[in-house]
């Protein structure tokens, strides 16, 4: 597809995907979210202002941005994780269905089944007390998904897949290394069989080569099984080359999105090119960074115009005061490619 | 090649069975900058620790500027004299400034303990300004502050003494892309301005190709490589710094074969 041409979502959605029951001609995505607006009690702006992404069964999508952006808060939505006072508006389905209205019942259903998540400290999130192999099965047994002993045999089957032995279920997580665990922790977000995997920064905890080896994979796995799988990343060089599309994210909007190689290659937002113009690259030459000036706006003030602007060098007046629409470039002056890199 | 700041010889740090550190040598020039890289376990951390005094080499030497900062300090003025050579900044300002103590009084304690009976309101305006920090940063507490301004502040503190080396560990590693450039560019300015040695110690290759004019790649606590940076980055001659740069993510990637070069080494 080339650079300049919309992205459409249905373009995206792969073949085999299920059919949609009431609307047999649209195929179901596994993530797709729409005008999503999250508020926060005190913030004089939505934290999440407007934002729309799809991600495909099969199909992996980065998201990509800096602290502050929103991307955490954008995947942990799709679990129906939501921060306190926060209310929501648009619509979050997960495989057809809206998370934002599911009561607790089927939110904890969603949660051990169709969507999972990988988290970046895996050391974090594993209770260490237990063993691995009751850490693993504990999710799909409290919620009656499988007994103990189909349990049992899927985790000793997702171990194999993620490249560990069965005699790791007996383990306590304390003896496992940070690229173990973080397998170990791939391992627990298929066992529900999810439809939709999020990644939420699972590789930056870990040492580069391990980083290729978890993301290898994490590729084989959605292949094997055609979850879909969003990856949320502040590595915009990472992001472009695991992913088939990537939405850059700031100040809680998307700013861009489309094909990853063609963003990498060829940004058209100027946040895109600034901050890849900022990051030390290995194919670069000695010497200073193109630092973008300034700090990403504060939730207390509010932003009637681009979020972009005040730190924008082609920044002009609607700029500042009208909103860019949303689209594959929402910028009111988008770069040609040759002016990324000047 | 001018006259070496920081001269390291032999040193090896055993941690029970494992040798964390392995007749590793290298010698820092004046104003210059050398980074070094590796993995988790392979020796960096501890490397940089002893240089900086805060752990024991089993053997080796460590010296600045030809004196010998081997062994342990020998009371107070000593170890101020090893503390005004080497400074070092860490990878996480959330955890190496206290959180009660507001920008100024960091540095004008520094300031006191290492320069006493000196007036030091314009010295540490200086430092503020070497850094890009304005008077309103000065007076507030390291909460207020932003990670980048934070390690700024780190960064003015460790230069407050006038070291000849700067240790970074991980220096940036924890910014945001936008901000690392900031913290970059400023290391860069810092060391042209005032001639300090810097000592990157880093994972990540595509800073060492902007900062640092030598690099030393570790590997289970010994050095596989070294030479200078753009030679090593550009033709890599040992299988493991080549292992490391095709690790590094681009358009194009193929981490299921660096998956099978990484067991194969």
């Amino acid at each position: 597809m080339n650079p300049g041409e919309q992205m459409n979502p249905e373009d995206s959605v792969n073949p085999e995907a299920r059919v949609n029951p009431e609307d047999p001609g649209a195929r179901v995505n596994a993530l797709d979210i729409r005008g999503l607006r999250l508020h926060l009690p005190g913030a004089a702006r939505p934290v999440l202002d407007g934002v729309d992404l799809t991600v495909a069964p099969g199909e992996t999508v980065a998201l990509v941005g800096e602290s502050g952006s929103g991307k955490t808060l954008t995947s942990r939505t799709a679990l129906g994780l939501l921060p306190t006072g926060a209310t929501a508006e648009g619509s979050v389905l997960v495989d057809g269905e809206d998370v934002l209205t599911m009561g607790p019942e089927r939110l904890r259903a969603l949660r051990t089944g169709r969507a999972a998540m990988i988290f970046q400290d895996p050391r974090a999130a594993i209770n260490p007390l237990r063993r691995v192999g009751d850490f693993l099965t504990e999710g799909v047994r409290r919620t009656g998904v499988m007994g103990a002993a189909d349990a049992d045999r899927r985790a000793a089957e997702l171990l194999d897949a993620v490249g560990l032995g069965p005699e790791l279920l007996r383990r306590h997580p304390g003896r496992l290394s940070g690229g173990m665990l973080q397998r170990v922790m791939i391992a627990a977000a298929l066992m529900g069989d999810p439809v939709l995997l999020l990644a939420d920064e699972p590789t930056t905890a870990l040492d580069v080569t391990s980083q290729a080896e978890v993301v290898a994979l994490l590729d084989r796995l959605r292949e094997r099984f055609g979850t879909g799988l969003l990856f949320v990343t502040h590595d915009l060089g990472l992001a472009a080359a695991i992913s088939d599309r990537v939405h850059v994210m700031y100040a809680g909007r998307i700013v861009e999105h489309g094909p990853a190689e063609a963003l990498f290659e060829r940004p058209r937002h100027p946040y895109t090119a600034a901050l890849l113009a900022a990051t030390p690259r290995l194919d670069a030459g000695r010497g200073r960074l193109a630092a973008i000036d300034g700090q990403p706006p504060d939730l207390r003030q509010e932003l009637p115009g681009c979020a972009f602007a005040a730190r924008c060098r082609y920044a002009t007046e609607p700029c500042r005061t009208e909103a860019p629409a949303p689209g594959p470039v929402a910028c009111h002056h988008p770069l040609e490619g040759s002016r990324a890199d000047d | 090649m001018t006259e070496a700041v920081l001269q390291v010889n032999g040193l090896c740090r055993s941690f029970g069975s494992v040798r964390a550190v392995d007749e590793v040598s290298f010698t820092l020039p004046a104003g210059g900058s050398l980074g070094i890289v590796g993995e988790s376990g392979s020796g960096k951390t501890t490397t940089a620790r002893i240089v900086v005094g805060l752990e024991q080499a089993d053997a080796g030497e460590v010296s600045v500027r030809g004196r010998a900062r081997t062994g342990r300090a020998r009371g107070r003025a000593e170890r101020l004299a090893r503390a005004r050579e080497v400074q070092m900044v860490f990878q996480d300002p959330y955890l190496s400034l206290d959180p009660r103590t507001s920008v100024e009084a960091v540095l004008r304690e520094t300031l006191r303990l290492h320069f006493p009976g000196t007036d030091h309101a314009a010295r540490i305006r200086e430092l503020l300004d070497q850094v890009g920090l304005g008077t309103r940063a000065a007076e507030a507490l390291p909460r207020q502050l932003s990670g980048g301004q934070r390690q700024r502040v780190a960064i003015a503190r460790a230069l407050a003494v006038e070291p000849d080396v700067l240790v970074l560990d991980e220096a940036v590693a924890a910014l945001d892309v936008s901000v690392q450039a900031q913290v970059l560019n400023l290391l860069a300015d810092i060391r042209e301005r005032t001639g300090v040695g810097y000592l990157f110690i880093t994972h990540d290759l595509g800073v060492v190709r902007c900062v640092t004019d030598e690099v030393i790649v570790m590997r289970h606590g010994r050095i596989v490589e070294s030479g200078p940076t753009s030679q090593v980055l550009d033709a890599p001659q040992h299988a493991y710094t080549r292992l490391l740069l095709e690790s590094v993510p681009r358009p194009g990637w193929d981490p299921e074969r660096i998956a099978a070069a990484r067991r194969a080494l």
